[in-house]
């Protein structure tokens, strides 16, 4: 493996395990405040054993997040300090922006978790709503960054050099929006899915009632984002077609330039002979979903220099990916809007909690496959256009042994914290069996 | 304004070390004091930990925006020991939350402040070697040297050995002081005085090793020390800190035990800072990069300056109601996470 090659994956793997968290800190919140929402509404106690019970796993996702976040800030520098150099100034302003946004999370949560017997009662409950605002704008924040270099804007590129800064400009880059939305909305859609897939395979084994409030708070905001979602991928993807045509040729493997270009589902593609096997076509879709017009011409692959090639199969396979899933997770959340008039019926039916037991790791893996689209359709570019990503390369030898060091600390992480989800759900089942 | 967001910079890295190191020594304190420290100490932080550490990330994001070359620069020639420190802080902060929330039983806790405790030990010594590295002037521009004279000479050198021993004793002296102001019960309070006291005196030994390690490694702390004023001034006020923080140990205090030690603290950083300014990074070659040379443009400056003021405006008195309710009252055992 190069330095390059093992630079990428460490920044692939670090980002890709901090998303995980900072998406369930994002979201997690906003179910908690309305858990104790609905205690302090009902008094029915069950409301505030489940408040309870999701804060300990939130401060343990929490610190998780914070400790690669904080790790992530440090790579950034470590990994591509040339990029950084050149970036910092200009994209920076959302970042510290998000500082304050972190500081006021991070006081919030405190407040929450640790403030139960110690605040009143409509301070402990804002609290929680403070939480979970700052966390979304924090993702808004960074995903503006991440944006700028999709769509880099706010200053003049002379003999390698950034002149005439507008830090104003770059923030609200042409991506910044489309980004910022698909990405708010997914981390609710993949949070949502994912608490509601635990607490079905829960309630399968124990019929408790903590369980049924628990999946109907998380499918109530999951189904939403979810039906949501792909209208939003669609402007995203009209946005890349505009800001980055290479990027869409890729993930669609898209090699030749066409009017009536064809929607390709599925399929083997061949960056070397620039055909795909096996896909199903549409045509005329692709020029629609681009530009909003059966007729129009779709730029190609073939249009670009080889060397500006983001990597085919890889972009094209997550494109797919998240495609399918988020249609299946419309699926999902549409059953359960038309059915809310018969929620209790089929709560008790093992068809529909095994769906939802299905669609736990759907929309992680979305985010995940998401993420690929963006970031490896960028490639050879760090800032689209501007900076290739092997020019801003440290020169520290040995990148590699950093890269498997890295990514054995995150696996190892990861088994912990499953384990002592484990071990907090099982002490919970205890106490209420135990309660009879 | 490029000084101002510099100076905020300092601000926040001073917070750090007093906040932060508190909750680091914590670890520290409990290896040396074999875990008796562990339920007191974590109590005590766990509320105001997640908070704490934001400062260091202020401090990084105020770098890259505004002094990006120090931030790259850095991160480059002394990628290993940084390196070190982040598994470290990826350790420390996960096993500490872990401890607190993972169902009490026995052996898992014990493993979590194992972790813990060593790698609190373990970070913050290279946070001191880190810290030594851009003190000490061996960062190197020109990647065309050996793996060697640009990667790991400007960190594995006497001095900054010696500043890592240096921060381990100030983090554990600060947690020591954080603890007793914490605590209610006689006994444990003479304890944790005596090893705080012990601590101190360590700290005074260090502090004369670090000074010998410039030296040796060809930098003349002391005499650059003597020529500026502020920093001799400050360097003296630490000093005459001494034996009021010792009296407020036999008879402890909360409060001026807790402004002593942040004092002191804050006159170390200063002391450290007026040598230094405007040179942020002294580099082999000798072309340093400097508050000039490195700060990004006024306009950038300006933004940064406004989303930090805005920072301040939100965060000290949000800051301040959060210590208010966990700290300045006298129950602290009541802290309980329901
Ligand atoms: C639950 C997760 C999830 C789901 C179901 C979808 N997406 Fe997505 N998508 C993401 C999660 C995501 C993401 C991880 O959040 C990304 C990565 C960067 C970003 O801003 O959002 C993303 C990026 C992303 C991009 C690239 C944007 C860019 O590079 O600037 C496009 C074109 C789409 N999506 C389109 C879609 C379409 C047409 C979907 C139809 C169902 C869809 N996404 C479902
Ligand atoms: C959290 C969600 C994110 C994920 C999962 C993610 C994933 C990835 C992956 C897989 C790569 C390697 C791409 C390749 O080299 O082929 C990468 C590169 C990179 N990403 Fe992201 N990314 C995310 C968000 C961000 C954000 C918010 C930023 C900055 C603001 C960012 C900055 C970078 C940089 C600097 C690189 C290295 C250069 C490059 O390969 O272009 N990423 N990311
Ligand atoms: C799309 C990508 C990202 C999103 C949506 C995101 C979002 C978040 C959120 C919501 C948190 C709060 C912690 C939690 O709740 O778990 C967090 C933590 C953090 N993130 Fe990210 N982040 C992303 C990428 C990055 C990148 C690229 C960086 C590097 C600069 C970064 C730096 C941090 C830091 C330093 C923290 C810790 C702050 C704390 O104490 O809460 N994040 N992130």
């Amino acid at each position: 493996m190069d330095a390059l090659m093992a630079a990428r994956l460490q920044m692939g793997v670090s980002l890709g395990f901090h998303i995980i968290f900072a998406c369930i800190g994002m979201v997690m919140p906003w179910f908690m405040f309305v858990a104790e929402w609905k205690w302090l509404r009902t008094n029915n106690p069950v409301y505030l054993d489940l408040a309870k019970a999701w804060s300990k796993g939130v401060a343990i996702f929490f610190a998780v997040g914070a400790v690669s976040g904080t790790v992530l800030s440090f790579e950034m520098g470590m990994l591509w300090p040339k990029f950084m150099e050149h970036a910092g100034p200009i994209f920076g302003m959302p970042f510290s922006w998000e500082g304050t946004a972190f500081f006021l999370e991070a006081i919030a949560l405190g407040l929450f978790l640790y403030g139960r017997n110690r605040l009143n009662k409509r301070v402990h409950l804002y609290a929680g709503l403070v939480v979970g605002i700052a966390g979304v704008l924090s993702g808004i924040f960074v995903v503006a960054a991440n944006a700028w270099m999709n769509a880099p804007a706010g200053f003049d590129w002379v003999n390698g050099h950034a002149e005439n800064i507008d830090p104003v400009k770059a923030m609200f880059n042409k991506a910044w929006f489309s980004q910022a939305h698909h990405m708010t909305i997914a981390a609710f859609s993949a949070t949502g899915f994912a608490v509601a897939g635990v607490h079905a395979v829960l309630y399968l084994r124990n019929k408790l009632e903590i369980h049924k409030k628990a999946i109907t708070i998380a499918l109530a905001f999951a189904s939403v984002a979810a039906i949501l979602q792909p209208l939003s991928g669609d402007l995203a993807a009209k946005n890349v077609a505009k800001l980055q045509p290479a990027k869409l040729a890729a993930f669609e493997s898209h090699f030749e330039t066409q009017k009536k270009a064809p929607l390709i589902i599925g399929g083997i593609p061949n960056e070397e002979k620039q055909e795909i096997k096996y896909a199903i076509k549409l045509p005329g879709f692709l020029s629609f979903l681009a530009h909003g017009d059966f007729n129009t011409e779709v730029k190609g692959l073939e249009e670009f220099p080889k060397e500006e090639w983001p990597p085919v199969p890889i972009t094209h396979y997550s494109f797919q990916i998240m495609v399918g899933i988020g249609m299946f997770l419309m699926l999902i959340a549409v059953i359960f809007l038309a059915g809310t008039f018969k929620w209790e019926h089929w709560l008790e039916k093992k068809w529909w909690l095994k769906l939802l037991f299905i669609a736990t790791p759907l929309g992680f893996i979305a985010v995940e496959a998401g993420w690929i689209v963006t970031e490896v359709g960028r490639q050879p570019w760090i800032i689209y256009g501007i900076m290739l990503t092997k020019d801003s390369l440290t020169p520290m030898p040995g990148i590699q042994y950093t890269f498997y060091t890295v990514s054995a600390v995150y696996l190892l992480l990861s088994f912990v914290v499953i384990w002592l989800l484990s071990r907090q759900i099982k002490m919970l089942h205890k106490k209420y069996l135990s309660n009879g | 304004m490029a000084e101002i967001n510099l100076l905020i910079l300092v601000v926040c890295l001073l917070l750090y070390v007093i906040l932060g190191g508190a909750d680091f020594g914590g670890g520290i304190l409990e290896l040396l004091t074999r875990g008796k420290a562990a339920g007191i100490v974590s109590k005590a932080i766990a509320p105001v930990w997640e908070a704490n550490h934001v400062w260091l990330i202020l401090v990084v994001v105020i770098l890259f925006v505004g002094f990006p070359t120090v931030y790259s620069t850095v991160l480059t020639g002394l990628h290993i020991p940084v390196l070190l420190v982040l598994l470290g802080i990826i350790f420390r902060g996960t096993a500490f939350t872990f401890r607190h929330y993972d169902i009490e039983e026995a052996r898992p806790k014990a493993i979590y402040s194992i972790v813990f405790q060593y790698s609190s030990l373990f970070t913050t010594f290279f946070l001191g070697v880190t810290l030594g590295g851009i003190i000490l002037g061996k960062i190197t521009l020109d990647y065309t040297y050996d793996f060697y004279t640009v990667f790991v000479l400007p960190w594995l050198n006497i001095f900054a050995v010696s500043m890592g021993f240096f921060m381990v004793l100030l983090f554990a002296f600060l947690a020591a002081i954080f603890t007793v102001s914490e605590l209610n019960d006689e006994k444990h309070i003479t304890y944790f005085s005596k090893v705080a006291k012990r601590l101190l005196l360590g700290l005074v030994l260090v502090g004369a090793l670090v000074f010998g390690g410039a030296q040796l490694s060809g930098h003349p702390l002391l005499s650059e020390f003597l020529q500026s004023p502020v920093s001799l001034i400050s360097i003296t006020l630490a000093t005459l800190a001494l034996p009021f923080l010792w009296h407020f140990l036999n008879k402890p205090n909360r409060t001026l035990l807790r402004l002593i030690a942040g004092f002191q603290t804050t006159m170390i950083v200063t002391g450290w800072f007026a040598i230094q300014f405007p040179v942020l990074i002294k580099l082999k070659e000798g072309m340093d990069i400097t508050l000039q040379n490195a700060a990004a443009p006024p306009k950038i400056q300006f933004y940064l300056l406004i989303a930090l003021l805005f920072g301040v405006l939100v965060i000290f008195p949000s800051i301040a109601y959060l210590y208010k309710v966990f700290k300045f009252s006298n129950d602290s055992n009541a802290i309980n996470n329901s």
